[in-house]
């Protein structure tokens, strides 16, 4: 009966005292778009990105993260399509095969609501970038999810006839989900 | 006058037929292009055409389950009336069949149909592959069957107009007057 209740007390002193979670399970991760053509929403995906992801769901405040995206990873549903894409026109992805994030601060916006905020880079052009995220803990790990708009064409993705936002839009839109288990 | 269509069965064949004639020449015509901006516009404008086929198609069904078409001219042999209606059914068949295929195939594909960019259609199947590329097959298929089809019925209505000179094509013209 002690252990029974001894197991689920040190479990929740663990938590009170910070456990970081910094273990990226790249199974349980996923870094998603969808792009407007011609209206209709068009889903993709890259296959290889790292994340060094740190938090403490105690304070998350003080998280830091830095995603980097394997561009020729692409998977746009279409191989035309992802031959297109690792173009000049678009990514460019042999002379600028990343794409990366970098936090600069994050904050509490509600229960279990963050913003992010860091710069974006991609095509060697760094901007500042903002995404909201929600921290949840299931199963001893912690789903970091989140989605923002990305403007394609502040960063010249899709430039030249490309660039009619009447066929592709410019906005696209960025999902991301990382399951990240406590450092050991 | 009362061996004809009626006037709105007459309408619908003529929106449908000069959409097929659209529809078929682009799709022959897009399939092949290097990805571009035009690419994506002509695909979304060919899928337009289709849907809009597919609904036309299905008010003229309905019509004609409720206006019963005039029936062939007497004088027509026996295996004439025969291969008159089954040309005409399988048009039908062909006028449901062949934008369902593309729009199956489209969403197999991934990419769902948005009617006129306003209006989307469900994805009544999930993306795959394999099931987008049987589905590309179908609706080639049927394509090619539609382009023999509608030669045929074009072959028929021209030989009733020109060499038998009888009543056939005029009961689906809005403007020509019967000879008899």
């Amino acid at each position: 009966m002690i252990r029974l209740l001894v197991v689920p007390l040190l479990f929740v002193a663990s938590l009170a005292a910070g456990t970081e979670f910094s273990v990226l399970l790249p199974q349980q991760s996923s870094i998603t778009f969808v792009s407007k053509q011609m209206n209709v929403p068009v889903e993709g995906s890259f296959r290889k990105f790292t994340a060094q992801i740190s938090v403490d769901p105690t304070k998350p405040e003080t998280g830091k993260a830095r995603i980097e995206l394997d561009l020729a990873s692409i998977d746009t549903g279409n191989t035309d399509a992802d031959e297109e894409v690792a173009g000049k026109a678009w990514f460019d992805s042999k002379n600028n095969p990343i794409a990366s994030f970098t936090s600069e601060s994050i904050n509490s916006t509600g229960k279990g609501q963050y913003q992010v905020t860091g710069k974006l880079t991609i095509k060697g052009k760094a901007l500042d970038a903002k995404a909201p995220f929600t921290l949840r803990q299931a199963g001893g790990v912690l789903l970091i999810e989140g989605a923002f708009p990305l403007k394609r064409l502040d960063f010249n993705i899709g430039s030249g006839i490309w660039g009619d936002t009447s066929v592709v839009a410019d906005e696209v839109q960025i999902r991301f989900s990382f399951t990240v288990a406590a450092k050991k | 006058m009362t061996d004809r269509y009626t006037r709105t069965a007459i309408t619908l064949h003529w929106i449908i037929a000069f959409l097929i004639f659209t529809a078929f020449p682009l799709g022959a015509y897009m399939h092949d292009l290097p990805l571009s901006p035009d690419k994506l516009r002509l695909y979304s404008y060919h899928k337009w055409i289709g849907v809009t086929i597919f609904l036309l198609a299905l008010t003229r069904i309905s019509w004609r389950t409720t206006h019963r078409p005039p029936p062939l001219l007497d004088a027509m042999p026996q295996w004439e009336k025969f291969a008159a209606h089954t040309v005409h059914y399988l048009l039908y068949v062909l006028i449901l069949a062949i934008p369902l295929s593309g729009w199956l195939m489209s969403s197999a594909k991934g990419v769902q149909t948005v009617w006129f960019g306003l209006l989307p259609l469900p994805d009544l199947v999930s993306k795959n592959k394999e099931l987008g590329d049987s589905l590309k097959a179908v609706h080639e298929s049927l394509n090619f069957l539609l382009f023999g089809l509608v030669l045929a019925h074009i072959g028929g209505a021209l030989k009733h107009q020109f060499i038998e000179h009888d009543d056939t094509l005029a009961r689906m013209l809005p403007f020509l007057r019967n000879k008899s």
